[in-house]
């Protein structure tokens, strides 16, 4: 590809500067071989000098057969820097975990740098691998290459959105369940939902390990699987102590840190009250090693959760307190639950309405009735904060 | 009510969407909902009816705040 034209950019340039990782400095390596790249630093240096995006999104842009997966993007610049006039995004669906081969890695810069601007987010925060600015005549080209290479598009647009998780078992000894499996299990299982958008708007699926929720589940998607346990937190006392030998003041930086506190510290042992033990994962964090998650495992389903678009943020309540995801029959009552929540939704949700903000609008209570599931203590979203409850003394007679 | 074929329905909700053309968009949930109240359609012979659309090249996804199924213009938009 040819090096595109050059642009002065002193603001971005600034950008360049300090010790931290620099967009700019990407895009400036990928202009030496791509015009789009070029033509882009020059659009954004004048979107910074007049305090203006000059991007317009949406219309009809995509691969045949597919409502998701490519976002149309445009510029209103387009005779000015005419390489980004067209600058598609394409989101893919990445592998659970985002595990790859250095081969794989390799074969998704190549297609991009022969059919795009070379540019890529690894990853966006859909968890979507992103391959950013092409031109609509590429498209099917792309996606040629991506299926050939084992890839598929991911969601986008009124449709489920590309599952995604943490590493969880892959990496981290706190994952309570197979995160992995599970969105893999869901992709697959919900392929159709995901290529073609038929819901009031976007429904997005997280899957966190532990309560840590590294993937933020709780307050970004629309249904956020969480793993926790049922049993008592794991305790070794020689570590515990090893700890507090070497320094660490377990009063003050654990125990009085607990939000429930559930702990109590008499100098030599620590006691834990696993009862009233809400899993802020806040100990075990601070002690591995000395604490781990109980050996029940399993996860928690929540819903609802949402960034602010047309409506403010909130976040995921609980659904399912505790279901085990390994045997076939809690599979199966996942994937009818889902089934369940869109047949609702789609029947009664407004347009552009989140499932979280339906499920406000109708009341969860009714929501709970419509969707099949029974009302349970763990549903209530501020069990210790319920401000009408008032407490009165009885008057004497 | 005889059964509707996949075929059928795809005729039907194309020409739902071709009456509407300039002035309203439908959403899958549209159709399904119209078929389902006409003629008695269940949702995955619905689903089946518009992936028929789709992969034929009759209809095509747009995105304008929300996923709508449109009927292809005869030019490509300008950008």
């Amino acid at each position: 590809m040819a090096e595109g034209k050059k642009y002065v950019t002193p603001k971005l340039d600034e950008l360049e500067k300090g010790p931290w990782p620099s967009f700019v400095k990407e895009i400036k390596a990928a202009a030496q071989k791509s015009p789009m790249a070029a033509a882009l630093l020059g659009q954004l240096e004048q979107s910074y000098d007049e305090k203006i995006g000059h991007w317009k999104h949406g219309g009809i842009v995509g691969v045949v057969g597919y409502g998701g997966g490519v976002i149309g993007r445009y510029s209103d610049l387009g005779d000015k820097y005419p390489e980004v006039a067209h600058f598609h995004t394409i989101r893919i669906n990445q592998p659970a975990g985002w595990f790859y081969t250095t081969e794989a890695l390799r074969g998704l810069c190549d297609i991009w740098e022969e059919h795009g601007s070379g540019l890529t987010n690894m990853h966006g925060s859909t968890g979507d691998i992103i391959f950013l600015g092409t031109t609509t005549d590429q498209l099917e080209k792309v996606f040629s290459k991506l299926t050939a290479l084992g890839f598929d598009l991911g969601g986008s647009g009124s449709d489920v959105r590309t599952p995604s998780c943490c590493n969880g078992m892959a990496r981290c000894e706190w994952a309570c369940y197979d995160t992995m499996k599970v969105c893999y299990n869901l992709t697959m299982a919900f392929q159709d939902e995901i290529h073609r958008p038929a819901f009031p708007y976007k429904f997005k699926m997280k899957m966190a390990g532990c309560p840590n929720d590294c993937v933020a589940a709780i307050a970004r998607a629309d249904l956020s699987i969480i793993g926790t346990w049922k049993d008592e937190i794991q305790q070794d006392d020689e570590m515990i102590k090893k700890f507090a030998d070497e320094g660490l003041d377990i009063q003050r930086q654990i125990v009085s840190r607990c939000p429930t506190r559930c702990m109590d510290w008499d100098g030599k042992k620590l006691t834990i009250n696993n009862e009233n033990c809400v899993k802020c994962m806040f100990c075990i964090n601070s002690m591995p090693r000395a604490l781990a998650p109980g050996k029940e495992r399993g996860a928690m389903v929540l819903l609802g959760a949402k960034a602010p678009i047309v409506q403010g943020a909130q976040l995921s309540s609980v659904l399912i307190p505790f279901i085990d995801l390994e045997d076939e029959e809690s599979w199966n009552d996942l994937k009818q639950l889902l089934e369940n929540i869109w047949e609702v939704w789609c029947e009664e949700g407004k347009n552009r309405e989140r499932v979280g903000e339906f499920a406000l609008r109708v009341g969860f209570g009714n929501f709970l009735e419509a969707i099949g599931l029974e009302p349970r203590p763990e549903m209530v979203a501020y069990p210790r904060d319920n401000p009408y409850v008032f407490y009165q003394t009885a008057k004497k007679e | 009510m005889a059964e509707m074929t996949v075929e059928q329905l795809a005729d039907a909700m194309y020409e739902m969407i071709k009456e509407a053309k300039g002035m309203k968009k439908y959403k899958a949930t549209d159709l399904q909902k119209a078929m389902a109240e006409r003629f008695g359609a269940d949702k995955q012979t619905c689903k089946q009816a518009i992936r028929l659309l789709m992969d034929s090249g009759r209809c095509i996804y747009t995105y304008f705040g929300g996923s709508y199924i449109e009927i292809p213009p005869d030019q490509p938009p300008a950008p």
